[in-house]
């Protein structure tokens, strides 16, 4: 019987972006226009043609690009292969295991994935869920019917909630959630394309307006325009292009039938109400990879809110579940000195928010050697997607 | 101390389907109801097409007695969207209904110091009518 595995069959190759704007600010170039930059950038990273692209593995809608006009637009010569993950956000880290499940199939050979985002005003992704027009916006259903009065519509809301119930259950602090936010800006602070390079104190943090308690201002990530993209290929090819290879060594996604659509009912059971939702996840992805939490040497967590990164902490092993506050309280996730670095690269908090796609290309500049913020030997990079309704996501990059 | 406040009736919306229309009826009448499977007697909350966990379509309206707890929150001090900056700072709960174990609303706790709302705290059900609007809206309050 042959081993159902994709352990290392394949690899991220490639890695590129456009610069990073903040909300709105990216016009006059097109949304198609900055995904398409990234993606160029990423090929000519890894030492590719555009033209050898022949996949498309996406999330979260791909965040409206075409690959259908990318094919035109950029002259490919075959598509062979365009999927995505269902869902938002919590897809990100997916999508590269989506790319790495088609190239060791034999359905691609050379899979892009991306993430692209511009939010003119009207089109913010922090009231997505709110009763109106616009791109971000969910259409009235039956089940908005119980939501929409309360005025909760806005992810920010929603996860506040999870995190009141875990300061509840375990004693969890807004020290704990400064942590994660200082930790996190600090991380930024000497990467030319991060948007927030000042530094941030426990006064600055306990000083900021609050926005949905117990979320301030720097609980939450950035509002930004900007497109990532990331290019995986067969371990074999990949031996041969320019950089050293980021073996895909294994991937997850899903999560808990009664997790559900989580944030957008809080129907969740007590046992997991106050978690991030990757349990099930993070126990797939160990078991796949034949790592666990003490094998990661750097951290890239999804970060749109300070107080989920928490959460993942516990779902993952880092530490006992409930004891996430104190764990990062001992400097565990800082990049100086931390047993595990988390979100080296500034993160959604501080650097950009690209839905979680930078920290992919964070992962890959880490096992490279050339991140900024270079963990030392990096050789197991933790990629994660979510909190968010299913599926969330996970990726372990390797050398 | 700062008082909870009222987000707008304008946010309600009734785009019911053929399973929650039940529940809105009630609510019109001022009654909370609660979808319990016909055939195994669990409690499900939205309304929805089969039972989650024996899969069966027939339910029960069991009749609520319109008291909760708090089972988490939020206090929101930032309007998100333009409709909200009026009504700031207002408290959004997921509250446990009494006599359906597992059902959960999402809805506001009114009549209250946003300081004095906490996990566990006994609440009430509220009903609010729109005037001109078949919409009827419910709120929670603390327990007298």
């Amino acid at each position: 019987m042959s081993e159902r595995t994709l352990r290392d069959r394949t690899a991220v190759v490639g890695v590129g972006r456009t610069p990073y704007w903040r909300r709105g600010q990216s016009e006059p170039h097109t949304k198609f226009e900055l995904a398409c930059q990234a993606i160029l950038a990423a090929v000519a990273d890894a030492g590719l043609d555009v033209a050898d692209v022949d996949g498309f593995a996406l999330f979260s809608g791909g965040g409206g690009f075409d690959p259908a006009l990318a094919a035109q637009v950029l002259g490919l010569r075959e598509v062979r292969f365009t999927a995505g993950l269902t869902g938002g956000g919590g897809g990100a880290a997916g999508a590269v295991g989506l790319a790495a499940a088609a190239v060791h199939a034999g359905l691609a050979d050379v899979v892009v994935s991306l993430m692209v985002l511009q939010q003119p005003a009207g089109g913010r992704f922090g009231s997505a869920f709110a009763n109106k027009a616009g791109q971000y916006s969910a259409p009235p259903t039956p089940e908005k019917d119980f939501l929409a009065p309360s005025g909760l519509v806005g992810p920010g809301q929603m996860f506040a909630m999870l995190m009141r119930r875990h300061m509840h259950q375990y004693g969890t602090t807004r020290d704990h959630l400064a942590e994660v936010a200082i930790s996190t800006r600090t991380n930024a602070l000497n990467r030319p394309q991060a948007l927030m390079r000042n530094p941030m104190t426990r006064d600055d943090y306990f000083a900021a307006r609050m926005i949905a308690d117990p979320f301030c201002l720097f609980d939450f990530c950035l509002e930004c325009d900007g497109a990532v993209a990331v290019v995986t290929t067969t371990a074999e090819r990949a031996r041969d292009l320019r950089h050293p290879p980021a073996y895909v060594r294994a991937t997850a996604m899903g999560g808990a039938g009664d997790w559900g659509p989580a944030i957008t009912w809080m129907g969740m059971p007590e046992e997991i109400f106050a978690s991030s939702g990757h349990r099930p996840v993070a126990r797939d992805l160990w078991s796949r990879a034949g790592l666990g939490p003490q094998d990661v040497d750097v951290a890239l967590l999804y970060d749109h809110f300070s107080g989920l990164v928490l959460l993942q902490l516990e779902d993952y092993g880092f530490c006992p579940i409930g004891e996430s506050g104190p764990f990062v309280a001992d400097g565990n996730i800082r990049y100086a000195g931390g047993s595990v670095p988390v979100n080296t690269h500034g993160g959604n908090l501080s650097e950009a928010y690209i839905i979680g796609f930078s920290h992919v290309m964070e992962a890959v500049e880490q096992l490279r050697g050339t991140a900024v913020n270079q963990v030392a030997n990096a050789e197991v990079a933790l990629v994660t997607g979510g909190p968010a309704p299913i599926p969330v996501s996970a990726l372990v990059l390797a050398k | 101390m700062t008082r909870a406040q009222v987000p707008p009736q304008s946010l309600g919306s009734l785009n019911p389907d053929v399973f929650t229309e039940p529940f809105w009826r009630s609510v019109a009448d001022h009654r909370l109801t609660c979808a319990q499977c016909a055939s195994c007697g669990a409690f499900r909350m939205p309304p929805s097409a089969f039972c989650p966990r024996c899969h069966a379509q027939e339910v029960t309206w069991a009749e609520l007695s319109g008291r909760g707890t708090v089972f988490s929150f939020t206090i929101a001090r930032h309007a998100l969207t333009p409709e909200l900056a009026g009504c700031l700072p207002y408290v959004v709960a997921a509250i446990d209904l009494e006599g359906a174990p597992g059902a959960r609303l999402i809805s506001n706790v009114i009549d209250t110091e946003v300081e004095d709302v906490h996990i566990g705290m006994p609440v009430e059900i509220v009903w609010e009518d729109v005037d001109g609007s078949p919409v009827t809206l419910y709120r929670f309050r603390p327990v007298a």
